[in-house]
């Protein structure tokens, strides 16, 4: 979702390990007199009743009902007051795995996020380069490219509603000024086509996420050394060349850690599509999210919905681990 | 992508050739940024000029870019279509509400754990990233529960408590960043006159803090008001929903939409997040990236 987009750009410094961040946290000169240092390193009375506030919510409100959660997918925990909450064991898996509805929400989810993360990485990287060089109009693009970064989710899906629209859309409209659509052949209704639906909601996924993919690439390309890239140019490197041999190894990082967190925050993605296609048609759009949220608050099977989500998490977990190690691997690789 | 011409005009006039293929390049470069121009706002543009169009243009087979009769009829019509007015109150109590508890608890909070390293530290601080991997259904589900049994279902003040868990990793994380950017020497001679933590907090620390004290409240409130998702599952009652939520009202039960109001209310539902990020502005383009670490 749009929101927690804007938290893992400073989670990126985490991520990432941008060279100047790393210089700079490290910074810090130590306390100098003993007494000072005992007095600034110790977590005493004071230090505890600055931290607390900030901690019990996140410990009650957070990691509280997470776990909560997690023990709720072993029940057949139900909305209402007076049913009845049992441990069931692992009967909500073993229905899961059954569900074929869910697997196939499962399965759209899937090429939703690599998609759109894809889409968002390639077409991000392109806008950043380009960006980055000493092109006229480049402060409009700068700026155009905020806005999406800005807009409430809804009003995203709403605006590219409005332009799917069937008669009052600009899409249809255009399409057929220049001749793709033909005279004879009426207008596409592209979010409720079944073969359409998807690679349409797709579009607007990569149109919300592309630009804060953008404004952190181009921040990554600031660490990119000048002097490299005008010495290869100098000894005849083409575009090309430079952009492998140069660009892209001192960029590599920045662009993992912002792929690793676009694929978990598109994946976790719901509001978008909530409001583009409620998941229509006949479930073409249906992002687990979006079946989890049905199954919890239209079907009111609490116990089933939390078991969806542990599943969510063991796959965006998988997929960390084995991102992170590829890209802990290649950059050992290029230590040696 | 070509370079930038710092290396060949060094080397005086580049032969003929080069020069042909750099113009070529640049070409190429013009043609590209103008496809993402118009990529990235043909829709911002129809959605603007729905808002402004007349119900009888928005019923016509064949639409047009610019409104043939401009009116603002859409935008008082959103208002009595749905409370929008009320909603707009209720995302910017909920959005400031949150905002300040937040970032309040979060400001003490970062300073210990930046200049205490600790155990406990290193915990909270994986708990945020730890924290971004879960899908909001799992969470959603037991905070609606005890929320349910605290009465606060469908009331502003749930969603406050909410916003506030959910803004508090974020807020923290910014502003540890922009703590460690703060001296410690000028703590430590604060501490030499004998000013005590507290009074070096507000006194010291604070001030040199306000720039990213700024970026993190106003960063806060954005996700706060574009929220969707926490508003929708724990906001039933129209007159509580806020903006987000009672936009896809106008959609009706059906989709069948009535466009022209829609359109209307999205602009107006945009103009608080925009404004705040053309504040932003500079600071994002300088680089997010540092902003995390940087002030």
């Amino acid at each position: 979702m749009s929101g927690t987009r804007h938290e893992g750009t400073a989670l990126l410094e985490e991520l990432g390990g941008a060279p100047a961040a790393r210089k700079r946290r490290t910074g810090t000169p130590p306390p100098r007199t003993p007494a000072a240092r005992k007095r600034l390193l110790g977590l005493d009375h004071g230090a505890w009743f600055l931290l607390l506030p900030a901690l019990l919510p996140i410990l009650v409100l957070s990691v509280g009902p997470l776990l909560y959660a997690v023990s709720l997918s072993f029940t057949d925990a139900q909305a209402g007051r007076t049913v009845r909450t049992d441990f069931v064991g692992v009967a909500n898996f073993a229905d899961l795995r059954r569900d074929s509805l869910f697997w196939e929400s499962f399965r759209i989810g899937l090429v939703w996020a690599v998609s759109v993360t894809a889409l968002q990485l390639l077409l991000a990287l392109g806008l950043a380069l380009l960006l980055n060089q000493n092109l006229r109009f480049r402060w409009l693009a700068r700026t155009l490219a905020l806005v999406p970064w800005a807009m409430p989710e809804v009003v995203v899906g709403v605006m590219w509603r409005l332009v799917y629209h069937q008669d009052a859309g600009i899409l249809n409209k255009t399409l057929r000024q220049l001749g793709m659509l033909g005279e004879g052949s009426g207008n596409i209704d592209w979010l409720t086509n079944i073969s359409l639906a998807l690679p349409a909601v797709i579009l607007v996924g990569v149109w919300a996420g592309m630009p804060q993919t953008t404004v952190v690439l181009l921040a990554g390309l600031q660490n990119v050394p000048h002097e490299l890239t005008e010495a290869a140019q100098l000894d005849g490197a083409g575009g090309w060349r430079r952009f492998a041999a140069v660009t892209w190894p001192a960029l590599k990082p920045v662009a993992l850690a912002i792929t690793a967190l676009n694929f978990i925050w598109n994946f976790n993605s719901f509001g978008l599509v909530y409001v583009l296609t409620q998941g229509g048609p006949g479930g073409q759009t249906r992002l687990p999210m979006l079946f989890a949220y049905e199954e919890a608050f239209k079907y009111g099977q609490f116990g089933y919905a939390a078991a969806m989500g542990v599943v969510m998490i063991a796959v965006v977990a998988v997929f960390l681990t084995v991102f992170l190690r590829k890209r802990l691997k290649g950059s050992e690789e290029e230590a040696v | 992508m070509s370079a930038p011409s710092t290396g060949v005009t060094r080397g005086g006039a580049p032969p003929a050739g080069r020069r042909a293929r750099r113009f070529a390049g640049r070409t190429g470069q013009y043609a590209a940024l103008l496809a993402y121009l118009i990529f990235l706002a043909f829709p911002l543009v129809w959605l603007l000029s729905t808002s402004f169009k007349s119900p009888t243009e928005l019923g016509k087979i064949d639409p047009t870019w610019i409104p043939q009769h401009p009116t603002l009829e859409n935008f008082r019509s959103a208002f009595e279509a749905q409370p929008l007015a009320r909603s707009a109150l209720n995302s910017l109590i909920v959005a400031s509400g949150a905002t300040l508890v937040s970032v309040v608890i979060a400001v003490p909070a970062a300073y210990v754990l930046v200049r205490h390293r600790s155990k406990v530290g290193g915990a909270a601080n994986g708990w945020v990233l730890v924290s971004q991997m879960f899908p909001f259904v799992l969470v959603i589900i037991p905070l609606f529960l005890v929320l349910k049994n605290l009465h606060l279902i469908d009331s502003v003040g749930g969603l406050i408590i909410v916003y506030v868990v959910w803004n508090l990793p974020f807020a923290l994380w910014m502003l540890q960043g922009y703590v460690r950017a703060v001296p410690v020497s000028l703590e430590e001679a604060a501490a030499v006159d004998g000013a005590g933590r507290l009074r070096i907090l507000r006194s010291v620390v604070l001030p040199l803090l306000a720039p990213g004290l700024v970026a993190t409240l106003m960063f806060s409130f954005v996700t706060a008001w574009n929220e969707f998702f926490f508003a929708l599952v724990l906001l039933k009652s129209p007159e509580n929903q806020t903006m987000s939520v009672i936009l896809t009202r106008f959609l009706g039960a059906e989709g069948v939409a009535d466009l022209g109001p829609l359109a209307a209310a999205s602009v107006l539902a945009t103009v608080p997040s925009l404004l705040f990020f053309a504040l932003l502005q500079r600071r994002l383009a300088a680089g997010m990236l540092a902003g995390a670490v940087k002030g």
